[in-house]
């Protein structure tokens, strides 16, 4: 689960890492209050969506698509800047090399007060697969792509992994000083950050913290200029705060629902549904359709335990896509019957009178009953033996994969 | 032989009283499983019936297992407790007989409370923990076996094939494939899809190549990370066996969990295309598609002069 820039500088701010004053803008005429709150020569107007590459994005019109102004971030050096900015961003579509040509609409805002840059830096907070830790990634390329620093200077990048049981130690800290040329005052604010946003990384269950830049001042000072912060969704029981900081506007509203009934779900652009039992069969089973020349309009697991109500509930999400022209369901019944799969296929068939063609692969737990079910069916159902046959059957019956 | 688990192994069950617990004690007493018994703290001493039997509750793992002896553990236990679980079980093993086998079938825990009981295990080199967020391990018997998860038992047969999986249902797909090739399993293994993990990939491949009833392996990874990458690099040194392999996800967008949490690509990294070139690197016999891992076992069983 990601939040947005303001509200993650609200929680370092909140753990004693340096940030600067900022106010969250929802309209032209709350930026520009902020803008005589601040009380800044220069301030930044930021676009807040959850999506990286926003200083290089491209506004468009919602409507049109007509281009308004290049850069979702801006600085602004007077009032009547800060106005032109906001308006141009607010409402509009943003398009980064992260959110795909169709961008995102910016609702949220956030104006900031300027600071002098003695030094720009990079810090992310991550659990590493790999060390199966915590891993602390920082490097003297500040403000530029990680990716692009860890293909050409991977020398510039210097990590530090934690022991959980004994966490961040103080030679840890110096060490990535020293690293990173940090001496004096700076090495000083640097390790109580460091200290700090390790705390909120584990006491708040981040999946990962990056600060990029993070910024030494001409004073000397460590501050934190950008925060994307991500959460392990599975440790949501613990935090109810979640709640608040989530902004469902940025997320899919069917995968949200889904989320809600115990299914799995993520929409994709091609024209062939799919509901599978699994998650590693659910994308094999995109993969495949791919092969035989279709396109998955979806990935969406079922789970271990699905009943009819539920396969029924996916076949009404499955059809909310307009641009589904046929099903693929493959299941192999472990603990879920082949049966009662098929009893809630043709429950949800009749349900929804479903007019795309559909296909269905069934082994696994009961599979003879489950496939005699189907077949006393005068429903237009389409059986297959295996996945390509599957996969197959429902390219060629959408008419390839024109 | 077969690896880690032994067809009579003696199982106990974390959760026995719960839903899934009982349910799944059950089907695994069904197989042939020699369930122990079970452990559910607040509920020692009363008893559990499964499939017309009576089967003893404990208290603590360190009772369960030292009147016991049992070899392995397997939890059914909700995300919120699970870690905890997996360590009290590893810490009980550890001190009781120096040795046991850990499998947490539980989806949805806490990641950095998994970085802690990964440690924790690691700490205790006797302990195996295998998941979570997996569907356990099975070492079909010429009757029954050891069935400790939630796979359908009766779909797999004895044999020589050893697979190892992230996934559920692949995993199932694969066992259904050797069949329709006239192959039986030595071991089947689920690892799990979660990005902190107990037993790896190259872990399973060491132990299929030293042991003699394995005679092939099939291999199943998905996006994210790069186990898959490694396990290669591991397989092109120290396995002579022949491997057979498929990865999930070639057709997942970037940024985007499929299901699984770990199975995402981040930062360009972790993709399918990336690890299926590392399997052809290594000689490892790739399926494009899960249907043909029978097909491509058979081939690569006639190539090393097996079939």
């Amino acid at each position: 689960m990601n939040i947005h820039e303001y509200q993650g500088k609200a929680m370092l701010r909140e753990f004693g890492v340096p940030v600067l004053e900022g106010q969250h803008c929802t309209s032209v005429e709350q930026a520009l209050a902020a803008y005589d709150n601040l009380n800044s020569k220069v301030v930044a107007v930021k676009s807040q969506i959850h999506a990286g590459g926003r200083g290089k994005g491209t506004l468009y019109h919602p409507q049109t698509r007509e281009e308004v102004m290049q850069g979702g971030v801006k600085i602004a050096f007077s009032r009547d800047e800060v106005e032109t900015y906001s308006t141009n961003i607010l409402g509009n579509v943003l398009v980064t090399i992260q959110t795909g040509d169709e961008g995102k609409v910016v609702k949220n805002l956030y104006v900031e007060s300027g600071c002098d840059i003695a030094h720009e830096y990079y810090l992310a907070l991550l659990v590493d697969r790999d060390n199966k830790s915590v891993l602390i990634m920082a490097s003297t390329e500040g403000g530029m792509d990680i990716e692009h620093v860890a293909e050409h200077t991977p020398e510039k990048i210097h990590k530090v992994i934690i022991d959980v049981n004994a966490g961040l130690l103080g030679f840890q800290k110096r060490d990535l000083c020293l690293a990173l040329g940090l001496s004096g005052m700076s090495l000083r604010s640097f390790g109580k950050s460091l200290t700090a946003m390790y705390e909120m990384f584990v006491s708040q269950d981040c999946a990962m913290v990056e600060i990029n830049p993070l910024v030494k001042s001409k004073s000397d000072e460590i501050i934190a200029l950008d925060a994307k912060i991500s959460f392990d969704e599975n440790a949501e029981f613990r935090h109810k705060n979640w709640d608040q900081l989530r902004d469902l506007s940025e997320e899919e509203d069917v995968e949200i629902r889904a989320k809600e009934t115990g299914l799995s779900y993520v929409k994709l652009d091609g024209n062939i549904g799919c509901l599978v039992n699994g998650a590693g069969l659910a994308m094999a089973t995109m993969d495949v359709i791919k092969l035989y020349g279709g396109e998955p309009a979806n990935f969406l697991d079922v789970g271990g335990g699905a009943d009819e109500e539920q396969v029924k509930t996916a076949f009404s999400m499955i059809m909310e896509d307009p641009n589904v022209k046929g099903i693929l369901v493959n299941i192999f019944g472990g603990i879920m019957r082949c049966d009662i799969i098929a009893r809630g296929v043709i429950a949800a068939t009749e349900a929804l009178s479903l007019e795309v063609p559909l296909v269905v692969r069934l082994a696994g737990t009961n599979v003879e009953q489950g496939k005699k079910i189907l077949a006393a069916s005068d429903l237009n159902i389409h059986p297959a033996n295996d996945l390509a046959e599957g996969a197959q059957k429902i390219v060629s019956l959408i008419g390839g994969d024109e | 032989m077969a690896i880690w688990i032994e067809e009579d192994a003696k199982v106990l069950v974390q959760g026995i009283t719960g839903k899934q617990g009982h349910f799944h004690a059950g089907k695994m007493v069904e197989y042939g499983t020699n369930i122990v018994g079970g452990c559910t703290p607040g509920k020692g001493g009363q008893t559990v019936e499964l499939e017309g039997k009576e089967f003893p509750v404990w208290d603590s793992m360190t009772e369960a297992i030292t009147v016991t002896d049992a070899d392995a553990t397997v939890i059914y236990v909700p995300p919120p407790f699970a870690a905890e679980v997996i360590m009290e079980a590893a810490e009980a093993f550890d001190s009781v007989k120096g040795e046991g086998v850990v499998i947490c079938i539980t989806e949805g825990i806490p990641t950095l409370d998994m970085v802690k009981a990964v440690a924790y295990v690691n700490n205790r080199p006797g302990v195996r923990l295998i998941g979570p967020n997996c569907p356990g391990i099975i070492t079909p018997g010429e009757k029954g076996g050891a069935k400790i998860g939630i796979m359908p038992g009766h779909i797999h047969a004895k044999g020589r094939i050893g697979i190892v999986s992230k996934s559920g249902t692949l995993t199932y797909e694969a066992v259904a494939q050797t069949m329709s090739i006239d192959e039986g399993q030595s071991t089947c293994i689920g690892i799990g899809g979660d990005p902190v993990n107990g037993t790896g990939f190259i872990e399973c491949l060491a132990a299929f190549e030293n042991d003699p009833q394995t005679a092939a392996i099939v291999m199943i990874g998905e996006i994210g990370g790069n186990a898959e990458q490694e396990a290669a690099a591991f397989a092109a040194e120290n396995v002579s066996k022949p491997i057979v392999g498929f990865v999930a996800g070639a057709t997942a967008p970037p940024g985007k969990r499929m299901g699984h949490a770990g199975a995402i690509i981040s930062g360009g990294k972790g993709t399918a295309e990336e690890k299926f070139e590392a399997f052809k690197q290594a000689g490892i016999a790739c399926a494009n598609d899960p249907s043909e891992i029978g097909s491509v076992l058979l081939q690569a069983l006639k190539d090393a002069g097996l079939r």
